[in-house]
């Protein structure tokens, strides 16, 4: 990656991470609602069959209802999620190659299972990828730490999270300088494996005298080796008609075809 | 070497993440045992390194592409086992949640694949081989090694959550075929690749190597199982390879019940496509209907 790149990336992530800073309705929910349905939206739209299409539309609508309610930046976060369709192609393009057999006839071209079930990986790697960028978007990664803790993540994975995400983009940055100053002097082939090991060995010398300092700092005041965050967390009605209304919309979707009905309706009814 | 969500059933997503889930608990457990505090910012800022890492690029001899560090053997030098793999945990959460890498569902197996090989089986086999004060070569062999042996697991096990979720068609020996070479190769560079941070760090500084320097518990014990596990898997999976590519494929489908994927019979066809004209015109509307939805419930931004 060049300096470049690098920097887009980071901006990137600081611009995901502002989002949570919002103030809608669905900002306010406790975080732990947001992880709840999130994780059910996930499991049941990934609980598909390798034939699946037309059921896994109606699943967008949970992203796109939370990006319109919480007033989120559509164009930025489909950008971020539509990062994923290149790697879902990739993955999924060996099933047209190794699934020949003829599924469906649409006007007269046969359609193989494996274009279907390359469709349905894609529909899914786009629904999978806004599941997670939304979550960030409207709760925000501390919340989001905070609310797997109170769900019984063990407290030092939790405490590790906090730090990483806060030393990211530190670190990040100092990555980018090193980069960029070794492109200024020496163009922008990738190094060497010799040259890297002593490009990354220094960064890790300046990360562990980092960290030694972070610790001392801590410790001066009153660092005892756990984050306590001062806010109090409620899941109270609110919450609960949230979880409890899209995991009902979620179980529709997956126990009913809710497309087929639709369509054919409309169909007859233009007959 | 991310599994993806897309790629994943639930069934063996859920089994992954229950794995997963008990390894962090246990090996949160032992880190709160050994109580140092002065580790707990070292953890995470060295996962905040392992990022940065991975922004710059090296070149791979001989190839003319390039890669980056994976770094799950190089945390496990510097931390030991037990927070390396949380390290590692929690610098794949970060990715899944901000640049939807791998995903949600897939954490449990990218945790996996991706932090307990290298933590506690890569790691032990490199201290096994280089012992305690390793010359230069014998660490890179040691460090290349043992990235291969966890690149390879890694892969292996890649191959088969692909397999046993049943959404890709990638026939199991086909796949196998396609991923433990190519994951030779990574793990050759990986651990020439750790070999050179890790020489340069002992020559540069060497207290912080000395200082994650553990007591040998039962190490030749544990190793000598993972071995045989390790060696037990590659078994089965050769013979299965070789002998019979749908054999996994087969036996899952006994053993879950589920109906078996190859059935051609012309009568179920709408069936288990589930898009007939009706239902690609069914979600073709709801796919409409959500975009009105989303208009109509978006908020004004405030004056």
């Amino acid at each position: 990656m060049s300096a470049t790149a690098a920097i887009t990336g980071l901006l990137d992530f600081r611009r995901l991470d502002l989002l949570a800073t919002g103030n809608s309705a669905l900002h306010r929910l406790d975080p732990r609602a947001h992880v709840t349905v999130t994780l059910v939206f996930v499991v049941c739209a990934m609980s598909f069959g390798r034939y699946t299409v037309a059921p896994l539309l109606p699943f967008f609508v949970f992203p796109i209802a939370v990006v319109a309610m919480a007033g989120l930046p559509v164009a930025f976060l489909a950008r971020k999620v539509a990062i994923v369709l290149p790697i879902a192609l990739l993955i999924g393009l060996p099933n047209p190659l190794f699934d020949r057999e003829s599924l469906l006839s649409l006007g007269g071209i046969e359609i193989t299972g494996g274009w279907i079930s390359l469709l349905s990986i894609a529909l899914r790697a786009l629904l999978a990828a806004a599941a997670a960028i939304v979550l960030v978007a409207v709760t925000g990664f501390p919340a989001i730490c905070g609310a797997l803790e109170r769900m019984g993540m063990p407290r030092p994975l939790a405490v590790q999270l906090l730090f990483l995400y806060r030393y990211l983009a530190v670190l990040g940055e100092e990555a980018v300088r090193m980069t960029a100053a070794r492109e200024q002097r020496g163009g922008d082939r990738p190094l060497s494996i010799r040259l890297y090991g002593t490009l990354v060995g220094r960064l890790l010398l300046r990360t562990w005298d980092r960290a030694e300092r972070i610790y001392l700092a801590m410790c001066a005041r009153g660092f005892t080796g756990d984050f306590r965050s001062g806010r109090a967390a409620r899941f109270g009605v609110p919450e609960v008609g949230y979880v409890a209304g899209w995991c009902l919309f979620f179980l529709l979707l997956r126990t009913s075809d809710v497309t087929h009905w639709l369509g054919a309706a409309v169909l007859g009814a233009v007959q | 070497m991310h599994m993806a969500d897309a790629l994943l059933s639930p069934a063996v997503g859920g089994t992954m993440c229950v794995a997963t889930a008990a390894t962090v608990a246990w090996c949160s457990r032992c880190l709160r045992k050994e109580a140092d505090d002065r580790r707990v910012p070292l953890m995470g800022v060295l996962g905040a390194f392992l990022f940065a890492a991975q922004m710059i690029n090296f070149s791979i001899p001989g190839t003319g592409s390039s890669g980056h560090l994976g770094g799950g053997l190089l945390l496990a030098i510097l931390l030991g086992p037990h927070a390396a793999f949380l390290v590692m945990a929690s610098v794949l959460i970060v990715q899944a949640l901000f640049f939807a890498d791998g995903g949600l569902l897939a954490l449990g197996c990218n945790i996996f694949n991706l932090g307990f090989f290298p933590a506690f089986i890569g790691y032990p086999l490199y201290r096994h081989l280089a012992g305690d004060a390793p010359g230069s070569a014998r660490a890179t062999v040691a460090a290349m090694l043992a990235a291969i042996v966890s690149l390879q697991l890694g892969a292996f096990a890649v191959v088969l959550e692909t397999v046993a979720s049943g959404i890709s068609a990638l026939p199991f020996g086909t796949f196998l075929l396609f991923m433990l070479p190519i994951h030779l190769a990574i793990g050759i560079v990986e651990g020439a690749v750790t070999a050179a941070v890790v020489s340069f760090v002992r020559a540069a500084s060497p207290g912080i190597l000395s200082t994650t320097v553990q007591p040998r518990r039962h190490r030749a014990g544990i190793l000598g199982v993972f071995l045989a596990v390790a060696l037990a898997l590659g078994g089965v999976g050769a013979w299965f390879a070789s002998t019979n590519p749908d054999g996994l494929e087969w036996s899952i489908a006994r053993v879950t019940g589920a109906p078996e994927p190859e059935a051609p019979q012309t009568g179920v066809i709408d069936d288990r496509v589930g898009s007939s004209l009706a239902g690609v015109v069914g979600g073709s509307i709801t796919l409409v209907l959500a975009l009105l939805l989303g208009y109509a419930l978006k908020r004004k931004p405030r004056d």
